[in-house]
């Protein structure tokens, strides 16, 4: 298939379902945390907000203890221009600036600024864009950057970065991701439920923004009041370049690829973004996001977190500041269950077991999942592989989990790389399936860590061989250009010695010549 | 007041399946034949699996100690069990108790935990075993019953227990009268003797398709691996194309020659072909992964099952199959890898 062929699919996106190869059907367990009204949380005593809340290195605090901020005055600048800055979630005084648990996949503590509401709420001066249906795509997409505005379906990748990057290459359609596969978490599902013109006003920005012609919000057939919130918003906008699809509720559709497999039936590549295929994916609360920080000029302060499990005594979705501490929103919850025995940020298939629920909420935080003993696998012998390919078969990437967690464990990295350890999205199906609990996923990650400071190393070593290369090359040059130098200078001299003895034979000549003369 | 928890890697769920689990499902898989082969043959096969089962678990005990992992963990999977069973399931019922022995000998400490254990093993133990008396033992490999319905005098519970245990007969029997031949024996002595297969498919000892009581005891270790396949613990690739590539080329060589070939089913319901190609065949640890890689493994079986059957020196050809088949499977492997995403 030739590229021009594949954007021509890529067109006719959502027009006809496809599948994709493995996945689960997994219970959903939504139900329980959609029965109440969505919440918002009150203020918290203090709002601890991680400086690193984003795929990339952590921003740096500029702010100073003592210092008063407003609510949504930036108080962490990314490193790069548009790289995940950080605002207040309210107005107040700044605390500290403490290194504390950031519930972080990898458990390790990072700098938070500690502020202490002063109850007021005070935002600061507001600076929206008013009639952004008129106003130049980049200024769109510069309040995008400037509005610390990340993919919230938990990857958290700095929206601007996928947004620039779309723009430049030329997106013909934009597809919001409202599949929320994984089990218990629903709050993609109530803010659709809730708010579906801030979605479409959200789509119909970012389709500016990008130049695409047009939108997919993508939703689960298993979500049905949502299907007609969003059909009634979209009428009530008038655009009619916004189509909603409904997707298969398997495990895990609502992965970017996969979800792009579905809609289009095509890969995208190895290595590759939607964006080679003209298509820019983002989640509906992304789009809630841009929405408020264009028409509002609010940045992202807040979201949504589904508060759920059998360990949660009144499961819920609430409107959650970032930087506010979990205790709080269980407590807002009822508190714990008598057998709460894990608490985990993400789903279950994906998400993180935190040690304490003093880490606060970030943007990743889409959901906060307590289970209770007999929902979580207990500690358990790992037993040798006996091949049976459950985890080929379950696999969305296509790819041999069995032979990979050989080819890691026997530390044969080259082959890793071939067998497409860095194709795999840690979905976690082969995990689960396996009959002898193999912790594959955790393998996965450890190969792939390796294999990018492998990468690392080995571009390292390259930069030091072609310095190393290159100063011989210079030495080998000075030497040469310096040889090159004496010899002129040599032949300089020379030639000076034999114009001077030519002359003073010359003039020996002349004189012998007056002489005989004389 | 804030609280810690106990952390965990993702996912977080318990537990789809274990390998005890996958193993006692195979073993439950394997009931109705087992049940329709006493029917037919007498109570002689309890005591064959019961005896396997005994050694199996006494060498694996002993070979867990030698190699010092945990006693419980590994004697819990059940997987020297199914060896067990899946070898017994190939003995003559009144083999001398010693077969059994020295089939487990060699399956479990050989075949299974020299190579290093479940899961290690680059060939089936049963199959291992069995080729292992088979060979040595061609005399008392030999000696099999006609189905109770043919037999003038059967063998009662007593004297069967008799006879594995002391390798003789009751005094009022011996072996010419009551051991019978096959009936993939006898199409091969009739055919040496110039025979056609329609001829020697006169004999009593055959059914509608294959031998008297054998085709039932075939069609129940179907119904059990057509369970297997319902539960997903084994795929349809290796079942699909081990009995289509028999029944495929069967049918060829029927068509070519019919007086030297039987028909296609004739094939499929006599031997272990059945039972092969349901429980055998379809180990994980021995066979391939890789989905392209099972459809040519099964059909691999199938062939080779054909061709010895045909061309080679034994009446059955399954277990030499597989064994050959399982030397290729890691380079099958190696070749069928699947297209990985996006690449």
């Amino acid at each position: 298939m030739t590229q021009i062929d594949r954007l021509t699919q890529a067109r006719q996106a959502g027009e006809q379902l496809h599948h994709f190869h493995g996945g689960l059907r997994l219970r959903h367990n939504k139900k329980i945390s959609c029965e109440l009204p969505l919440e918002p949380m009150p203020l918290p005593p203090r709002f601890y907000v991680p400086l690193l809340q984003h795929s990339g290195p952590e921003a740096k605090a500029n702010v100073s203890i003592g210092q008063t901020v407003l609510k949504g005055e930036r108080i962490g600048l990314g490193s790069h221009p548009g790289r995940g800055c950080i605002h207040a979630p309210t107005s107040g005084t700044v605390k500290a600036l403490a290194r504390r648990a950031i519930s972080h996949p990898s458990g390790l503590e990072g700098l938070c600024v500690v502020i202490e509401p002063d109850g007021l709420d005070q935002w600061k001066k507001l600076e929206p864009i008013g009639d952004w249906n008129n106003a130049p795509p980049s200024e769109l997409r510069q309040k995008i950057s400037d509005s610390g505005i990340v993919g919230l379906g938990g990857a958290v990748f700095p929206t601007s970065v996928k947004v620039e990057e779309a723009s430049e290459k030329g997106i013909h359609t934009l597809i919001l991701n409202g599949s929320e596969c994984e089990p218990y978490i629903s709050c993609d599902e109530m803010l659709m439920r809730e708010q579906p013109d801030s979605i479409i006003l959200g789509a119909r920005i970012l389709q500016r923004a990008v130049g695409a012609n047009r939108t997919i919000i993508a939703i689960e057939d298993q979500m049905g009041a949502v299907n007609q919130a969003l059909m009634a918003a979209v009428t009530e906008s008038g655009a009619g370049d916004i189509d909603i699809v409904t997707v298969t509720t398997i495990y895990p559709e609502g992965g970017e690829k996969q979800l792009i497999q579905v809609l289009t039936g095509l890969e995208v590549p190895s290595g590759g973004r939607p964006s080679d295929l003209g298509l820019l994916c983002q989640n509906v609360a992304t789009a809630t996001a841009v929405a408020r920080a264009v028409v509002e000029g609010k940045p992202l302060i807040e979201r949504i977190v589904t508060v759920t499990g059998n360990g949660i005594s009144k499961p819920r979705n609430l409107l959650a500041r970032i930087g506010t501490p979990i205790e709080c929103l269980i407590d807002q919850c009822g508190g714990y269950t008598e057998n709460a025995a894990r608490l985990i940020l993400g789903g279950p298939m994906m998400g993180y077991a935190l040690d304490s629920d003093s880490n606060p909420v970030i943007k990743a935080a889409n959901c906060i999942l307590v289970l209770s003993d007999f929902d979580i696998r207990p500690p358990q012998a790992e037993m040798p592989c006996i091949r049976c390919g459950e985890c080929a078969r379950v696999c969305p990437a296509l790819l041999l989990p069995q032979q990979l967690h050989w080819q890691i464990s026997n530390q044969q990295w080259d082959e890793t790389a071939k067998y497409g350890l860095s194709d795999c999205i840690e979905c976690g199906c082969c995990d689960f399936v396996c009959p002898s609990h193999i912790p594959l996923v955790e393998w996965f990650r450890f190969g792939q860590d390796q294999l990018r400071s492998l990468a690392t190393d080995r571009k390292q070593a390259e930069e030091a061989k072609q310095k190393f290369e290159a100063r011989e090359a210079r030495l080998a040059r000075t030497k040469l250009e310096r040889k090159q130098r004496m010899d002129e200078k040599k032949r300089a001299l020379r030639d000076e010695a034999e114009r001077k003895r030519k002359l003073a034979e010359a003039v020996d000549r002349s004189r012998s010549r007056q002489d005989k003369e004389a | 007041m804030s609280r810690k928890f106990a952390t965990g890697g993702a996912p977080h769920f318990p537990p789809h399946a274990t390998i005890s689990g996958v193993m006692r499902q195979v073993l439950l898989a394997l009931v109705p034949g087992i049940v329709a082969y006493t029917w037919f043959f007498g109570p002689g096969i309890l005591i064959q699996i019961l005896l396997a089962v005994i050694f199996a678990l006494g060498f694996e005990t002993l070979m867990l100690k030698v190699r010092k992992q945990d006693l419980r963990l590994f004697l819990g999977d059940w997987s020297a069990v199914v060896t067990a069973v899946l070898f017994a399931l190939c003995l003559p019922p009144l083999a001398p108790w010693w077969i059994a022995l020295i089939g487990m000998l060699f399956a479990i400490v050989l075949a299974k935990h020299l190579y290093g254990g479940l899961g290690q093993n680059l060939f089936n133990p049963a199959m291992v075993a069995y080729v292992v008396v088979l060979i040595s033992f061609p005399q008392v490999m030999a000696l099999w019953l006609p189905p109770t319905s043919l037999a003038g005098q059967s063998l009662s519970l007593g004297e069967t227990l008799t006879t594995i245990f002391s390798g003789h007969l009751p005094a009022h029997l011996s072996w010419d009268t009551i051991s019978e031949a096959t009936p993939l024996d006898a199409i091969r002595a009739s055919l040496a003797t110039g025979q056609m297969v329609s001829e020697a498919r006169m004999s009593p000892v055959f059914g509608n398709f294959g031998g008297l009581g054998w085709e039932w005891i075939a069609n129940f270790y179907a119904l059990g691996g057509l369970w297997l396949l319902w539960r997903r613990i084994i795929s349809w690739h290796v079942p699909f194309m081990m009995i289509g590539s028999v029944v495929g080329l069967g049918l060829v060589g029927y068509l070519a020659d019919p007086g030297s070939n039987p028909v296609p089913l004739q094939h499929v319901f006599s031997g272990a072909l059945i039972l092969g190609a349901f429980f055998i065949a379809t180990d994980p640890v021995t066979g391939c992964a890789s989905t392209r890689g099972r459809l040519i493994f099964g059909a691999g079986v199938g062939i080779l099952t054909l061709v010895i059957r045909r061309w080679g020196a034994y009446p059955d050809g399954v277990a030499f199959a597989v064994l050959l088949m399982n030397m290729a499977a890691p380079l099958i492997d190696r070749y069928t890898r699947p297209r990985i995403f996006g690449q």
